[in-house]
Parts: structure tokens; C-alpha cells; sequence
């Protein structure tokens, strides 16, 4: 069946009628800064509109499939702890919030961090709670007059996570928000919203988890900003799981100050059509940002990694490494801008992206941009697409290693590089497991 | 213990392998010699099964079994085993890990039981006494990195820890120097006994005074011109090639 021209644009008409429905229910509070903002957002995302593959920034990555779905903007679900079991990550301990189809639930939650150390809260209650302090960080960061997807989560998103970490504090037990998708008896979306804010000298390690459980499709669109004060330290990982029926489109965007590190890690196992955006301001001296990135599609999947890293002052240090395995006939694309501002002298950026592609079906789009206005910079960048090297695979075939395990040996090694780098070690040692089981399929 | 006749080789649309002969028993050693080119690597090659070679003519028999018909695994199941003459880079895999699969692979294509981590350390370090390999070696990549003598010296301990029945040193003596010559030798010699093999392909008779063949074969253009015992390999070392080309057209 296709769907005439009109229905394109019903999903678009739902969106912003769930928008002003919500509006019509809050009374007074639609006066506040933080609503005047969402206005201005849906405004935009009402022009912008959906892109098409004509956007530059959309060229490869098509979005039609997810305008023909039906989904429904609903935030209940009959879900328990239960039925979470089997999605468990194991010997995970810390602080683990679910979220499910967008929505904060404490009762399936654990928060164990003393508040000391860092208040954890969900973005409705901090919203209620302490609304000047949203509205001075809300969408002061992730783009919304350009991103459609970012203005829409920016005028929609109800609940999320809001992390402050204070001055001169490690955070001792990690983050884990488990944002899972209740798709058992309809097609879901969901819009969540992250705010994290990470004091001076401060250190805090935090994994974002994706699932959906059910048939039906899911759709998520999220945002997290993240703010990193002077001297802070932040692991970052995002890990996305989810169905053969899942849209997952995501917008990071970290702001670093003065000598703070950044370690990031995006992992992609599963999905229908999966778009990460990684954007990083480097906007203070000897600030310093490690993304990494891993995927891996199959059958149909379509992966688009797009990463920026603004060098905005100088001495900063930014290094990149993602890395690719396509199999049958999925799609991936690899979008990597480094900016260097006419200030930002001393800058060292590097970025490389490898793929194996292991069948004739599947392809890789990979562009570098790098556009340097300072003079005296370290740049370099690579891009390799090949297919499994077969040197290799016939020397480990020949002491005896049967073809498919001496493949599964080397895409392992290969994924090593960059799931070595997660320092969370139950989520390394589940994304391993889960990483040799999608090898072995 | 192996049977050639006859055999055949392309790859593309070249003949390089034409017509050749050979026989090997349990127990011996053979030296095979001759010019740059010849296919001395490309025999060796497609004993081991690799796929780029396409056998036209022609039949190789290992313990009466058709070899041809095996892929590389079950080869080196069967007890083969290539000394490649480039070893390969496996980036991420140590040589450790590495010889674990494949030795617990072969076990299991043997029916025996695998070798637990206890008894599988106990037996690598027997072995790199033997070919005097360091530890810190085996932790690493795969050959990534290693110089020309390492990764020779690293085949040579692979071969040691699988313990094929029939070796075939693809130049393994070229690059190195006198010492690594010899604990190459002494790697092999250990391992000469009257179940098995080994085929040795060299450019230089030097090797040949630590690993004494028991045949010398020259292979010159895809065919074994000329056999003949230990002391062939002096005489081509002496007068060269051309007196055997001249004699082969
Ligand atoms: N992959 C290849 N493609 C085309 N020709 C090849 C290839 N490999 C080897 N050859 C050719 O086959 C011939 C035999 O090569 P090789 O077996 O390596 O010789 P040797 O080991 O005796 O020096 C040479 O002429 C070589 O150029
Ligand atoms: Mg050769």
C-alpha cells in the first residue's frame, strides 16, 4: 500500500496537535520562559517540517519510512519489573532509571548515588521543582532553528533526566538510563530529554540504553545536552538495541569548558533506521573530547552516524574513531565535520572511520569535512571501506580455525577498538556478547 | 604420505603450475629449490588450499585422502601446515588466543577434547622454549608489528604447538640471520620423526646444512625439472640455475 502525498504530513499534523492539546491543559504555566521556548520550537519544527533527502544533512539517511508508520504519543504502559527481567544488563550496578515510552518511572527504578554526590531527577519533576534552573541551560545548547528532529523534541518532550553534578565530585557509581520503548500492542513514539550538567573538577560516568519490547514500531527522538564545567571528566555512552520496526533519531550536544575530557562511546547493534547526531563545542582551553563509535547493521538496518567537533578556542585536542560492519543489505553513513575557529590555534583534531562490508548488498556512505580557519593545526582524518580481508581469513583457515569462526574472530578484534574503550565493564562485557552473537548470526 | 601428479595451477588467466610430480613418504624431508617465479610458493599454497588458485589438472592425495576436495581447516585438521613465506597481520588477535582456536579446533575435528586454559599454557611454554620466542611476543597481534625474523620465528612455534604431520616451510630462511637460522632448524629437526613430513622451500642450500633433506627437487616453470639427493642442492648452489634450464628446455 502507498500512502497518498497527504498522509506524509499526519504525522506532522499529529505532533502539533498533541502540542497544543498539552498547551490547552497547563493553564497558567504555559506563561513560563521554558513554554515561550517550546512555542518557538514547534513554530520551527511546523516550518522546517520534516526533512527530505534533499536536506544536505538528510542526503543518504531517508526518513519517509518512519512518516508511514502510525504511531501513537502514548506514555502509558502496563509494563512491570517483570517483563524488564529479560532486558536486564547483568552485574550492572549503580544508579539505573527506566524510562519507558518516554516516561520516568521510579517504581521500576534505583537510584543509589548519596545526592551529594549528584541529584538525579526526572526532567517533569525538575521542570516543576526548580524551573529557573532548566531554563537556563533548555535547549540553550542543542539546535532547534536547523534540526527539525531537535525542534520537535525541544517543543514535545515531557520527561528525561536532569544530572547535576556539583563542583569537585566524583560521582562513584554510574548513570544508567534505560529508555525502553512499549511497543507489545501499538506503535510508539517518544520524545525524551536529557539535561546533565557536571561541575568544576568534577567526574561522572553515564550510559544512555535504548530497547523496545514488541512487535508494533517504535520511534524515539531524543536529546541529551550535556554541560561540562572546568576540569570536569565525563564517560558517555550511548547504546542502541532495539527492534527491526525501530526509528531511533538522537541529538547529543556537549558543551566543554576549560581542560575538561570528554570519552564517548556510541554503539548501534539493532534497529530499522537509526540517525545519532554527536555534536561537541570545544569552547574552552586544553578541553579535550575521545568519541568513539560502533556499528553494525544487517538485513535492512540503516545507520547514520553525523559527528561535529567545534574547536572554538585554542590548544584543544579532539580524536575520533568509528567503526562500521555491514552485512546483507543495510546502509551506513558516516558524517564527520570538524570545525577549526579562526582562535582555536594548536588545535589537534583526528578523526578515522573503518568499515568492513561483508556482503555485495550492503554500502557505506562515509565524508569527512573539516573546515580549518586557524593556521597552526594538527588535522588529519581517513576513511576506509573494504570487505573482510581475505589474507587473513585463509591464515587462520589454514591452522585450522573454520572459515565462519576465523570471520567471527577478526570482526570481533576489529569491534575491540572501540568497545575496549567503555569503562563501564558489565556494559563492555554485555555489548561483547551481544556484538559475538550478532557476528555468529 | 603425499601424492602429486600431474597437477596443475592457474590464477587469473595464468598457468603456473604445469604438470607437477612429486612424492613425499612418511619420514623424509624433500627441499624444494629453484628460480624467483618458479611457483614454488604457489605449490605451496595450493597444498594449503588457498582459494585464489584455481587447480586445472591433475590430483594431490595426503594419506590416500583427496586433498583438493578439503577446505584450508579441515587441511590442517588433517595434519597440514604452511609456514607462509609473508605471514599475514591479524590485527586484535595474539598469537595466543589465536593458537588456542586453532589448536582446540583441530582437537575437536580429531575428536579429542579441548585443551583447558591450564593445560594449553603448560604446552606454549614448552614450545617457546623450544623456538626461544618471548612471552610478551605472543600477547601481542598477530605479526602486527613484528620484524621479518619475529613473524618467521612465530610460524615455526605455531608449527611446534599444532604438530602437523606434514610441514611445508615456505622460505622460512630467508631474512634471517645465522642464530634465527638455526633455532628455525632446531624448531623443525624436534619435530622430524618417522610419522611425519616436512617439505622444504628454500632459495639457499645454507638452510640445508641444518635441516638435511633427504631429496632435493628443482622446480623451474610450474614443473620438478630435476631430483636428486642432499648433495644437489651444493651443486645448484655452486653453478646456479642456468645449467638446469638449459637442461629442462
Ligand atoms: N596473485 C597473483 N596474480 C598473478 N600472478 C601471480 C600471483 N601470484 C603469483 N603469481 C605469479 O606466479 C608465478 C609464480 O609465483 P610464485 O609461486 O610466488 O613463485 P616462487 O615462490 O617460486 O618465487 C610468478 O610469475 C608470479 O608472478
Ligand atoms: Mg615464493
Amino acid at each position: 500500500m502507498t500512502p497518498s502525498y497527504a498522509s506524509y504530513n499526519d504525522f506532522k499534523n499529529q505532533l502539533l496537535t498533541a502540542f497544543r492539546t498539552n498547551e490547552e491543559r497547563m493553564n497558567g504555566a504555559s506563561k513560563t520562559p521554558v513554554h515561550q521556548l517550546r512555542r518557538s520550537a514547534l513554530k520551527q519544527f511546523d516550518l522546517l517540517g520534516f526533512p527530505t533527502i534533499r536536506h544536505e544533512e538528510w542526503k543518504y539517511s531517508n526518513v519517509n519510512g518512519l512518516l508511514k508508520e502510525a504511531f501513537a504519543l502514548d506514555e502509558t504502559t502496563t509494563l512491570t519489573a517483570e517483563d524488564l527481567a529479560p532486558l536486564e544488563i547483568p552485574n550492572l550496578d549503580g544508579n539505573i532509571l527506566y524510562f519507558v515510552n518516554g516516561r520516568y518511572h521510579a517504581e521500576l527504578s534505583r537510584l543509589v548515588s548519596p545526592t551529594d554526590q549528584v541529584q538525579i531527577t526526572s526532567f517533569a519533576e525538575a521542570l516543576k521543582a526548580d524551573p529557573d534552573f532548566i531554563e537556563s541551560h533548555f535547549a540553550h545548547y542543542a539546535d532547534y532553528q536547523e534540526n527539525a528532529f531537535t525542534a520537535l523534541n525541544t517543543a514535545l518532550a515531557t520527561d528525561g533526566v536532569v544530572v547535576r553534578v556539583p563542583d569537585n565530585t566524583t560521582v562513584e557509581q554510574p548513570i544508567i538510563l534505560r529508555f525502553i520503548t512499549d511497543a507489545r500492542d501499538k506503535s510508539i513514539a517518544s520524545q525524551p530529554r536529557n539535561l546533565i550538567t557536571v561541575g568544576k573538577n568534577a567526574e561522572v560516568m553515564m550510559a544512555e540504553s535504548y530497547r523496545t519490547l514488541g512487535e508494533q514500531a517504535s520511534f524515539v527522538n531524543v536529546v541529551t545536552e550535556i554541560v561540562l564545567g572546568r576540569d570536569a571528566r565525563m564517560q558517555y555512552y550511548k547504546v542502541q538495541n532495539e527492534t527491526e520496526k525501530a526509528y531511533h533519531i538522537g541529538t547529543t550536544q556537549v558543551n566543554q569548558t576549560d581542560n575538561s575530557h570528554f570519552y564517548s562511546a556510541t554503539v548501534t547493534l539493532n534497529g530499522n533506521f537509526v540517525r545519532n547526531n554527536l555534536n561537541i563545542v570545544l569552547n574552552g582551553q586544553h578541553a579535550e573530547a575521545f568519541m568513539y563509535g560502533l556499528y553494525m547493521p544487517n538485513g535492512r538496518q540503516h545507520v547514520d552516524n553525523h559527528t561535529l567537533v567545534d574547536h572554538a578556542m585554542p590548544n584543544s585536542y579532539s580524536n575520533e574513531l568509528y567503526k562500521g560492519i555491514l552485512d546483507d543489505n543495510s546502509t551506513g553513513v558516516f558524517n564527520g565535520k570538524i570545525f577549526v575557529r579562526p582562535d582555536a590555534q594548536k588545535t589537534n583534531a583526528y578523526q578515522s572511520c573503518k568499515n568492513v562490508v561483508l556482503s555485495p548488498g550492503a554500502s557505506m556512505n562515509t565524508k569527512p569535512q573539516l573546515e580549518i580557519f586557524a593556521d597552526d593545526v594538527k588535522c588529519s582524518h581517513g576513511t576506509t571501506t573494504g570487505k573482510l580481508n581475505d589474507e587473513a581469513l585463509f591464515y587462520m583457515r589454514s591452522r585450522g580455525i573454520p572459515k565462519d569462526e576465523a570471520r567471527t574472530l577478526l570482526l570481533y578484534a576489529f569491534s575491540q577498538d572501540v568497545l575496549s574503550q567503555i569503562k563501564i565493564q558489565p556494559i563492555r562485557e554485555y555489548l561483547e556478547r551481544v556484538v559475538t552473537e550478532k557476528l555468529g548470526e | 604420505m603425499l601424492s602429486i601428479s600431474n597437477l596443475q595451477a592457474v590464477i587469473g588467466d595464468k598457468q603456473i603450475l604445469k604438470g607437477l610430480d612429486l612424492e613425499v613418504n612418511a619420514g623424509e624431508v624433500h627441499a624444494i629449490m629453484g628460480p624467483n617465479g618458479a611457483g614454488k610458493s604457489t605449490l605451496a599454497s595450493v597444498l594449503a588450499g588457498r582459494e585464489d588458485y584455481e587447480v586445472t589438472g591433475g590430483s594431490v592425495l595426503f594419506e590416500g585422502k583427496d586433498l583438493l576436495e578439503m577446505a584450508p581447516e579441515e587441511r590442517a585438521a588433517e595434519g597440514i601446515f604452511l609456514a607462509f613465506q609473508y605471514p599475514v597481520e591479524i590485527p586484535g588477535v595474539s598469537t595466543t588466543n589465536f593458537l588456542k582456536t586453532a589448536l582446540n579446533e583441530i582437537r575437536k575435528h580429531r575428536g579429542q577434547d579441548s585443551l583447558d586454559a591450564v593445560q594449553f599454557l603448560k604446552l606454549m611454554k614448552e614450545k617457546m622454549k623450544l623456538v626461544n620466542i618471548d612471552q610478551s611476543l605472543l600477547s601481542r597481534s598477530l605479526n602486527e608489528g613484528f620484524s621479518g625474523g619475529e613473524k618467521k620465528r612465530n610460524e615455526i612455534f605455531q608449527m611446534a604447538m599444532l604438530e602437523p604431520k606434514l610441514a611445508i616451510l615456505d622460505e622460512t630462511d630467508s631474512g634471517l640471520d645465522i642464530d634465527a637460522l638455526r633455532i628455525v632448524a632446531d624448531g623443525v629437526n624436534q619435530l622430524r620423526s618417522p610419522e611425519r613430513a616436512t617439505i622444504v622451500v628454500t632459495h639457499y642450500q645454507r638452510l640445508l646444512d641444518y635441516i638435511v633433506p633427504d631429496y632435493v627437487h628443482v622446480l623451474y616453470k610450474g614443473r620438478i625439472v630435476k631430483s636428486g639427493p642432499k648433495e644437489l642442492a651444493l651443486e645448484l648452489e655452486e653453478k646456479g640455475y642456468d645449467w638446469i634450464k638449459a637442461e629442462a628446455i
